[in-house]
């Protein structure tokens, strides 16, 4: 069938694809083989990659972009959802039906030294996807193919670097290594997890630089995923940042970094640390870190750390729970210490609930909470949570906030980008008076 | 201009492997004074992390120390191991990059801030061991309720918050800080460097922060200490070493990283050499793209140069030293990639 390059499907579509791990709870809930809820890495990630193309996934540790990468390689199985290459679905392939897929898809991890067995040289290391796919039958025979690999990153003279081990080489020379190792059986797609940022320096540059080089040379797509910005931004021409198991923003690089809409995009390129003098580190960063996967907070889940956040973002009593602790480390001793005897144990706000019954101590009352919670509110008039309470009421045990509905956000087209953030929705805004 | 918290003087340290004695630190010195912060940056290998642990007195045995490490009067070089134990901790802070490894997994937060102040300092009541110990981590963020939590309790950030308010529960003088935030992600990043820049601003504190990340130095520290094989090439006020960087290696090294600004990639040919067999004379004169004639003949000698930095470079001169034709370009050496680092 003749086709147009244009017409083309995408090299890798990935469609709502979503990768759960079962947790398991006590050593008793284990024993009945009872499963407690799940780590949702990836959740509901949907992106395509055109041939050539370079695709940066950034996030945060915990963001699930390592997974998301794991899952399109099958070296984790995806709960549900879609990925496909060249137009044909790999999800729900057999393994051996799978196989032909992974000599075209390559990946390359951040620890070269981890990455290496350390009992083989660059001949066996480098040649062994040649016999493992059984294009080659031994390892006498990989010579010519290994040399060109050799030869392509640049470990000369070939000679010379067959017989090394892992051990004589430089950390720059072993991510080479493992890049000739990637490239052998001939990939379509590379993913490359964080590829730099175990180097140093000086040496990163090389690396990038080796990439682009091989991307040019044998019409390599790469889905660059990393941490770090400013590579990505020098690399890539679109981006998707991860935040949580989901992306929350999408575009091209341009438009990513001189246009930012999704707060927590526009707080990580703020917090860059940056060799020039002129700059100062913000001070009002996102409080806090990426929440738990296995109890992701409600609605967006930036929500709890995000300056902009609003009324329907997600506000629920866990929430309300870590507003309370931070007043605390923020008030004299004597007065957390009387403020503490007055709230009972705040472990119940825990289980996610819009309606947050926060207890009173032993021998006070919800009035007392109730007073605690107003002083906060007038102190901090400004702080985002407040927009999302629609009631508060004292009984007698306990003082009452209930949160107004939340909705989830979607990723939506906005200019040239896709951001999912209500700052942008105009539809759930309404919603929001 | 108040007393420097910590003097180095030709400070020096080796130590024996297979192929050899290594020089990991050669002939460095340095002061910090109280409130002011030293980034000591540099590549992997250069030295910088075997200088903190001197200057902690926390060396691997087999390694050997000389020079002068003054501290309140008092040479650290040679100090009888207790006398030591005794300084770190009340007088000489630590914090470390892998947060979860420094804390003990089985004691409370509670438990590890008691026994830290009970063994220093003996004399205070259990009421004002709690109090100091929630003052002090509630000023990092950790709510009071959860004093009585167990590390693993806790995230990565808040972790390396809990280690820094143990090293601060002391109130030591001067703080040494080991890649603090390298295992951390950008934001969590960025808190934490907020976190010890008040330090300096609110106990007077020294601190020494070690870092690979060029970034975090400019941001956080009042000086920097450019560390290449061994020794400090480069010593000034961050904002003049970073706009008018002295040496060609810190010129170069600035040049490599990739920031939001990089439109084209550059880098350092060569590899850092081994330190069981440095090159002669500057030892930064294979990989230097200004080298002279001189440079691999002579040491270079360290020269105060006007835009107030320190720079162990012959193109500072001292131009007596130089013999005649020292100044003329010596062809740099072209590097294989096999060589590189």
């Amino acid at each position: 069938m003749q086709t147009k390059p244009e017409s083309r499907p995408p090299l890798l579509e990935v469609t709502d694809l979503k990768t759960h791990f079962p947790l398991r709870g006590s050593f008793g809930q284990r024993l009945l083989g009872r499963e407690t809820g799940s780590v949702r890495a990836v959740d509901g990630v949907s992106l395509s990659l055109r041939r050539g193309e370079v695709l940066g996934l950034v996030g945060e540790s915990g963001s699930g972009k390592t997974t998301l990468g794991r899952t399109i390689l099958r070296l984790a199985e995806p709960t549900s959802g879609s990925i496909r290459f060249e137009g044909q679905e790999v999800v729900g392939l057999s393994e051996p039906a799978f196989r032909p897929f992974r000599r075209r898809i390559q990946i390359v991890f951040q620890d070269p030294h981890a990455s290496l067995n350390p009992a083989m040289d660059l001949w066996t290391a480098i040649g062994h996807p040649l016999i493992v796919h059984g294009i080659i039958k031994d390892r006498e025979a990989t010579r010519d193919a290994v040399g060109a690999a050799l030869t392509r990153v640049g470990l000369t003279p070939v000679d010379q670097f067959l017989h090394k081990y892992p051990s004589d080489l430089s950390g720059g020379q072993k991510q080479r290594a493992v890049l000739a190792r990637a490239i052998i059986l001939g990939p379509d797609l590379l993913v490359a997890d964080e590829p730099v940022s175990m180097l140093d320096m000086s040496v990163r540059a090389k690396i990038l630089e080796l990439m682009i080089e091989l991307k040019r040379e044998l019409d390599l797509t790469y889905l660059y995923i990393t941490h770090d910005l400013a590579t990505a931004k020098f690399f890539c021409d679109r981006i998707a940042i991860m935040y949580l198991g989901r992306i929350v923003e999408t575009g091209p690089t341009t438009e990513i970094f001189e246009n930012p809409r999704h707060p927590y995009t526009a707080s990580l390129l703020r917090a860059i640390p940056d060799p020039d003098p002129d700059r100062t580190t913000p001070r009002d960063l996102p409080r806090g870190e990426v929440p738990d996967a296995a109890a992701p907070p409600l609605g967006c889940s930036f929500h709890p750390r995000c300056p902009r956040a609003f009324e329907i973002c997600g506000w629920e009593s866990r929430d309300l729970r870590d507003l309370i602790e931070a007043h605390w480390t923020r008030i004299p001793e004597e007065q957390y210490e009387r403020e503490r005897k007055l709230v009972g144990d705040l472990e119940v706000l825990e289980e996610p609930s819009l309606v947050a019954q926060v207890p009173a101590g032993r021998g006070a009352s919800g009035s007392d909470v109730g007073a605690i919670l107003r002083r906060m509110r007038d102190e901090d008039p400004d702080e985002p949570l407040w927009t999302g309470v629609r009631d508060t009421r004292v009984d007698d045990g306990h003082a009452e906030v209930t949160f107004g509905e939340w909705l989830e956000p979607l990723l939506l087209p906005d200019g040239d980008a896709e951001v999912a953030c209500h700052l942008y929705d105009e539809q759930a805004r309404s919603k929001a008076r | 201009m108040p007393d420097p918290v910590v003097s180095v003087r030709n400070l020096r340290i080796w130590y024996g492997t297979t192929r050899g004695p290594v020089r990991a630190v050669d002939d460095v010195s340095f002061d910090i004074k109280p409130g002011e912060t030293l980034g000591l940056v540099g590549e992997s290998g250069c030295g910088k992390s075997t200088l903190g642990r001197g200057l902690m007195g926390l060396l691997p045995e087999g390694a050997a120390m000389d020079g002068e490490i003054v501290y309140d009067g008092t040479n650290l070089v040679g100090l009888p191991a207790r006398e030591l134990r005794a300084l770190r901790g009340p007088h000489i802070g630590m914090i470390f990059q892998e947060p979860m490894t420094r804390l003990d997994p089985l004691m409370r937060i509670e438990t590890q801030f008691r026994e830290t102040l009970e063994t220093h300092e003996p004399d205070l009541s259990r009421d004002e061991i709690r109090k100091r110990s929630l003052e002090v981590l509630a000023g990092m963020g950790i709510p009071p309720t959860r004093f009585r939590q167990y590390p693993h309790e806790f995230s990565g950030g808040m972790r390396q918050r809990i280690m820094i308010a143990l090293a601060l529960v002391l109130r030591p003088k001067l703080v040494i800080a080991d890649e603090p935030t390298t295992a951390l992600d950008v934001l969590v990043e960025a808190q934490i460097l907020g976190i010890l820049a008040d330090l300096k601003r609110n106990f007077d504190t020294a601190l020494l922060l070690i870092t690979h990340n060029l970034g975090i130095v400019a941001e956080a520290c009042d000086n920097v200490a450019v560390m290449y094989a061994g020794q400090i090439v480069e010593e000034g006020r961050s904002d003049d070493v970073y706009r008018t960087p002295a040496h060609p290696y810190t010129r170069e090294l600035l040049r490599s990283i990739i920031s939001l600004s990089t439109t084209g990639l550059q880098y350092i040919p060569g590899a850092p050499p081994d330190l069981t067999d440095p090159p002669s004379g500057c030892h930064f004169h294979p990989r230097c793209p200004d080298v002279m004639q001189v440079c691999p003949r002579q040491d270079p000698v360290e020269m105060p140069i006007e835009t107030g930095q320190r720079v162990l470079c012959w193109l500072h001169g001292p131009e007596k030293q130089i013999p005649s034709g020292g100044r003329e370009k010596l062809e740099q050496q072209e590097f294989a990639l096999a060589d590189e680092a």
